[in-house]
């Protein structure tokens, strides 16, 4: 037992009721998932995975869930647009699809993108075993929370051999409301053999909401499947986002992520890496800028699981303010994985004396013939390279943001959208603290 | 252009500049010799205003101005430039975007117009070919990956982009090959013009051969303690600047 079961928080989110889908694996899983969540309740920093984000401040609040009588705020599509990017889209405000904003006409051939209820009534049994996993570790809390209570998100699977050039764009809006909600995704996606996708993972505010999101999705890659994964957290930063992304690569199988986390007021990703098949590759690359009071904990877990397997990581964390950064992350070769090659870097920059980052690489080994190397830094602006800027004329703050944006662009570089690339180094440009 | 009268400065608590007086005319090149330790990257540091030094005492008019009180980048905007000894490397910021930053900050500050990509490509393929200097040293990020001789060199192009009225040479020779330095040396004299004034810190006399300065001064124990023309270099070179400071105990009135 952690935390207490009976917070205010876990007491509103068990308010929320269970949603019936009629289908009895899916409801014994959402069952079991409540019951767990009940019993155990939020995790406390004696957990090691929860040691840098203390839950007491948001275990004393209290939200509502969207039910039918919940009014869908007015979103515009202004809030989430991305400039010459005009493929399919899927738009979930507050959790809840809404078609009139989503895009999903004249898919391309090979991509089927459905919201999770539509595809749960087409065929449950092909998301049974995404959908009935039980989640057991101490810190699930959210991950239960997400699969008792989530009746919605979305099922996005590219058949075999298909390659879909345009990015598939994946809108999540938190938008303001009376009260503040509670609201849970859920999605799959499953990329078959040998096919090729990009998408955009856009998380957006419509006004200031005080909500908790919580994200979990499954992510398939098949032999020889390619997946680039962009993820735009952009949220209000008075509301509060859990996502977990769990990726599953088979052989030959090559995932890339480029993450930009800027909003939020508690944010936390856990990303699950698990290469399970030989020469499966993934890339990832990410920046987080908390400033003002946020907090930005990023969860990195890759696992080797087969031959010849290869993982490399660069993280950049600048935190202003009296900000906070969290990272962690860790790699896990497991025996026999021989040939397996990880890197791992996460450079941190703190831009104000009250500002914090705890970055703690973790690398587990129990293969034979491995190369592995990871490093961590928290740092400040360089003195020199500052006074070189000014004395050519660059006024201060002008220099201190250039500084900024050279050390996080390393995470950018090896982006091979040029669009995508423009666009969110043009976000990150703009978000540099001053 | 520059009166430096009875400067003192420290770093940390250790005085360096020990009343230093300095006048420096438009289109004249002035060079300051000097053993280790004498004060002479503090002299050019002070006048650029880099933090950790205090000036105790004395002041520095440039142009009518109080140098001392302006930030860096406004010195750098009213026409003061410093070639580092030891020029910084700057990952991930481009060498050509660096540049234009820095003139067009200087043209701001100074109440002129920005010049655009096409305006700024062609003053600097102008300035590339009078250094000649190899454009492939655009391309990169600031000094990251560069020979010595290349950042040496980097800042001599820098200077002629940026068009400096007072152009501080911090042992722009240290370091370098005969080959390089003939270069450096070149860049700086195609530089020499009647309203511009060069301050040329160097530890050895060899620059010297290549930019003949209209003045030398011996820097000793923080203050200058003796000032001639050209020959006093080779008076340095014969002697050693033992032979100077014996003559100039510290302590003794200048």
């Amino acid at each position: 037992m952690s935390q207490s079961a009976s917070s205010p928080l876990v007491a509103s989110l068990l308010d929320a009721p269970l949603p019936l889908s009629g289908i009895d694996w899916l409801d014994a899983a959402r069952r079991e998932s409540r019951e767990a969540f009940a019993a155990e309740g939020l995790p406390d920093t004696r957990i090691e995975a929860w040691k840098y984000t203390a839950l007491r401040a948001l275990g004393q609040r209290r939200f509502a869930h969207v039910d039918a009588a919940t009014k869908t705020p007015i979103v515009e599509a202004a809030d989430f647009a991305l400039p010459a990017i005009d493929g399919p889209r899927l738009v979930f405000v507050n959790g809840v699809l809404c078609r009139d904003l989503s895009s999903l006409d004249g898919l391309p051939a090979g991509l089927s993108l459905q919201p999770l209820s539509v595809a749960l009534r087409d065929d449950a049994e092909a998301l049974r075993f995404a959908l009935s996993h039980r989640f057991r570790d101490l810190g699930d809390a959210f991950a239960r929370i997400n699969a008792a209570s989530a009746n919605d998100g979305l099922v996005l699977r590219v058949t075999a051999g298909s390659r879909i050039d345009t990015p598939v764009h994946l809108v999540f809006v938190g938008a303001a409301t009376d009260v503040d909600l509670a609201w849970h995704v859920r999605n799959v996606i499953e990329l078959g053999e040998a096919s090729e996708l990009t998408l955009v993972e856009h998380h957006v505010a419509s006004g200031q909401p005080n909500h908790l999101a919580t994200l979990v999705s499954d992510i398939e890659l098949h032999e020889r499947a390619r997946l680039h994964h962009v993820i735009v957290q952009n949220a209000a930063t008075s509301t509060n986002l859990i996502r977990r992304s769990s990726l599953r690569l088979r052989a030959r199988a090559h995932a890339m992520l480029h993450v930009l986390e800027l909003g939020g007021a508690l944010v936390r990703h856990e990303l699950q890496v698990e290469l399970l098949g030989n020469d499966a590759r993934i890339d990832t690359r990410g920046v987080f800028m908390p400033h003002g009071r946020q907090h930005i904990d990023t969860q990195l877990a890759i696992r080797h699981q087969a031959l010849n397997t290869t993982s490399t990581s660069t993280w950049r964390g600048v935190a202003s303010d009296r900000a906070r950064g969290v990272f962690r992350g860790a790699i896990m070769v497991a025996r026999g994985a021989d040939g397996s090659d990880a890197s791992l870097s996460n450079k941190n920059l703190l831009l104000s004396p009250a500002a914090e980052i705890d970055t703690k690489p973790e690398l587990e080994i129990y293969a034979d013939e491995v190369k592995a190397a990871h490093g961590a830094t928290v740092g400040q602006l360089d003195e020199r390279s500052l006074f070189y800027l000014r004395s050519r004329g660059i006024p201060l703050a002008e220099a201190r943001a250039l500084l900024t944006a050279a050390f996080c662009r390393a995470v950018l570089d090896d982006m091979a959208n040029e669009r995508l690339r423009d666009y969110l180094s043009g976000l990150m440009m703009a978000n540099l603290p001053v | 252009m520059l009166k430096i009268e009875n400067l003192h400065a420290r770093v940390e608590s250790r005085e360096i500049l020990k009343g230093l007086s300095l006048t420096v005319n438009a289109g004249e090149v002035h060079a300051i010799m000097g053993p280790n330790g004498a004060g002479k990257s503090t002299l050019g540091n002070v006048l650029c205003g880099r933090d950790g030094y205090e000036v105790t005492a004395g002041s520095v008019i440039y142009n009518g101005i109080d140098l001392l009180a302006l930030e860096p980048e406004a010195r750098a905007a009213a026409g003061v430039f410093l070639a580092f000894q030891y020029p910084v490397e700057i990952p991930g910021v481009n060498n050509t975007y660096f540049l234009r930053a820095a003139l067009n900050a200087q043209r701001k500050a100074r109440g002129e117009k920005d010049l655009d990509s096409m305006q700024f490509l062609k003053l600097v393929r102008e300035k590339l070919k009078v250094m000649q200097i190899s454009d492939e040293l655009l391309h990169r990020a600031v000094n990251e990956g560069f020979s010595g001789g290349e950042k040496k060199r980097n800042e001599i192009f820098q200077m002629a982009v940026l068009e400096p009225q007072l152009a501080i040479l911090d042992e722009t020779d240290s370091g370098l090959d005969i080959d390089a330095l003939k270069q450096v040396a070149q860049g700086v004299n195609t530089l020499r013009s009647p309203d511009r004034a060069f301050l040329m810190i160097t530890h050895y006399q060899r620059l010297l051969d290549y930019v003949v300065p209209d003045f030398v001064h011996v820097l000793a124990d923080g203050r200058i303690v003796e000032s001639g023309d050209k020959s006093l270099a080779l008076k340095l070179e014969e002697h050693g600047y033992a032979g100077i400071a014996g003559r100039h105990p510290a302590g003794a009135a200048a």
